[in-house]
């Protein structure tokens, strides 16, 4: 397989979702109702930015009042700074089309929930943001996007705004940030998790052995216990039953073999998949295997109230399980669902979003009710 | 570990978490009128992570409006390009009391500490980003003003899923490097002294006061 596929990545750069928008019912001011609006929205870009389309169709309709738009799935408000394609990946387990979603135009903006945006400015910067992050994780610095010039700043913009592809590869390439190479692929040794801990203590990014680090931004959810059909997945009410995981990949040269998704997707998420011991053990193991670790038992600060009080707004504890439990469903990557042996740089490479990050949905099932564990 | 010149002035996750507990340590026995430090320790998907992972919450931060020891004169020239009637100058008011709850959140992308905070009244009402600028330090919101999206601006808190104001990360470790690298001769001593040192940038940009004590030398 090679490394690179400009057939695959041109296939994401045209994805779209067809989506159905509804006005919200409290800001329809005619009879009938306007109908809703039927648009393609891109698997790369970001709901916001089809808000001027769909504000031409409603305008005649709404009542007076500033824009504040933000948009809901089921009563669920949308995060506006993950790509749209993503957001329907990882919030239709069964995907519906057209995917119908509800805007608000006139308040009710759920601040708590969601950052403001103040249309294309929030996102183009939320985007350059995320951009050099990741050019932080894969190079160890920004000064490839901080030394951008204007122009090219602008140009990229556009490109991710237009859905630009050649536009996008002429500017981005100039930003060094890959592709990621087979020479830096490794089988690992032991289990995946257990490389990744040992690659995270010593990761000093000093001399020959500088790992690879790839841009991840991990969605989990967990689907229920034995779920045969996805329709049947439950309704995601709340972000709170979603863990993200913003961590990067790591990987340390090795020779031979290559990484599967499954095994990256494991060493990414080592609370499920790293599970050796009974749940109440593994602190004392921890201490056992790196006794340079300094926060023991005497050492942390009992929080055991706070954790409780935080717990009641944290992820998503308490709808999970032991993780011995949990197995991997499915992984959907740019609407696909991935073989789990496929190589993960291949998804790495071709799957990535604009901003240079791997966005990856992980649907776990398993129990769905337990008592919440300490 | 590779020797203390080529330290790029970043942490591990474990020499955060070691930073962290010598950050609360130290606060505690300094006689700072702030409350402490407190670790909170995270879960994901039920279980806790096998490295312990968490972050450090300084919370319930009280400030009057107008009565920060940093010029509180500059706090009130804010003012008035905000507000047109006199009137409603609120400064020194004492009623107008804005709490601050801080986090030290670990960035794995950067592998450095990040700043999150949040603002609230005594109802618990949240403050809005012109409230917060009002009590941020005069330098401050003027970086702010210059760059509205590359300084401070809310973000997905890491672990609570919703919101927070955020210091941006890039270039920390450049200047970690350069407060540190210098006066500590070895890698043991850099990660203890890694939080107090952050601490005193960071915490300036947001009118966080850090006791002096906690600069000093264990």
């Amino acid at each position: 397989m090679e490394m690179c596929s400009d057939e695959a990545v041109k296939y994401v750069w045209e994805g779209a979702i067809p989506l159905q928008i509804h006005l919200h019912e409290s800001e329809v001011t005619t009879l009938p109702p306007p109908s809703p609006i039927l648009i393609l929205g891109p698997r790369l870009g970001y709901l916001p930015l089809l808000v001027p389309i769909i504000k031409a169709h409603f305008s005649s309709t709404l009542p007076p009042g500033t824009d504040t738009v933000w948009f809901d799935y089921k009563g669920l408000p949308l995060k506006w700074s993950i790509p749209t394609g993503v957001l329907f990946d990882l919030l239709c387990a069964e995907p519906e089309r057209p995917w119908n979603l509800t805007v608000h135009f006139r308040g009710g903006h759920p601040g708590d929930i969601l950052s403001p945006c103040e249309g294309e400015d929030s996102v183009k910067w939320s985007y350059i943001n995320s951009l050099k992050e990741a050019a932080y994780i894969i190079n160890g610095n920004c000064k490839n996007v901080m030394n951008m010039s204007q122009a090219d700043q602008y140009d990229l913009w556009q490109s991710v705004l237009k859905g630009n592809l050649d536009g996008y590869i002429k500017i981005s390439s100039r930003l060094k940030l890959g592709p990621f190479r087979d020479d830096s692929l490794v089988r690992p040794a032991s289990s995946p998790a257990q490389h990744q801990q040992q690659a995270t203590a010593e990761h000093e990014p000093t001399g020959s052995g500088k790992p690879c680090r790839i841009p991840v931004r991990l969605y989990v959810r967990n689907i229920g216990d034995d779920l045969d059909d996805l329709e049947d997945a439950p309704i995601i009410d709340s972000w709170e039953r979603i863990s993200y995981i913003n961590r990067p990949f790591e990987i340390h040269k090795e020779e031979g073999g290559y990484l599967t998704l499954e095994q990256a997707v494991k060493s990414l998420l080592p609370e499920i998949f790293d599970f050796k011991p009974p749940f109440e053990d593994t602190r004392e193991l921890k201490s056992k295997e790196s006794p340079d670790s300094s926060l023991t038992d005497a050492e942390i600060v009992d929080t055991s109230k706070s954790v409780e009080e935080e717990q009641a707004s944290s992820v998503a504890e308490s709808e999970v399980h032991p993780p011995n439990r949990l197995k991997i469903k499915l992984i959907r990557v740019q609407g696909i669902e991935l073989e789990s042996d496929i190589p993960f740089y291949w998804v790495a490479n071709n799957l990535k979003s604009t901003e240079f990050f791997l966005h990856m949905c992980v649907f776990l099932t398993g129990p769905t009710k337990h008592a919440k564990m300490r | 570990m590779g020797s203390s010149c080529l330290w790029n002035g970043t942490l591990s996750p474990d020499e955060f978490n070691t930073a962290a507990t010598a950050l609360a340590k130290r606060w505690k026995e300094t006689d700072s009128t702030l409350p402490e430090w407190i670790w909170i320790p995270c879960q994901r998907m039920g279980v806790s992570s096998s490295n312990v992972e968490g972050y450090l919450a300084l919370e319930k931060v009280y400030r009057h409006r107008g009565s920060e020891e940093d010029k509180a004169d500059d706090n009130c020239s804010v003012d008035e390009e905000l507000v047109d009637d006199d009137a409603t100058l609120v400064c020194g008011n004492n009623d107008d009391l804005h709490a601050y709850d801080f986090h030290i959140v670990y960035s794995y992308s950067y592998r450095v500490p990040i700043l999150y905070f949040r603002g609230y009244r005594s109802d618990g009402h949240p403050l809005s980003l012109d409230e917060i600028v009002m009590d941020l330090p005069p330098h401050s919101s003027n970086t702010l003003k210059e760059s509205k999206w590359t300084f401070l601006t809310q973000e997905e808190h890491p672990y609570l899923n919703r919101p927070w104001y955020m210091l941006h990360p890039c270039g920390i470790s450049d200047w970690m490097k350069l407060l540190l690298v210098d006066g500590v001769s070895n890698e043991g001593s850099k990660t203890p002294q890694y939080l107090p040192a952050w601490l005193s940038v960071i915490g300036q940009a947001v009118g966080l006061r850090i006791p002096l004590e906690l600069h000093q030398k264990p």
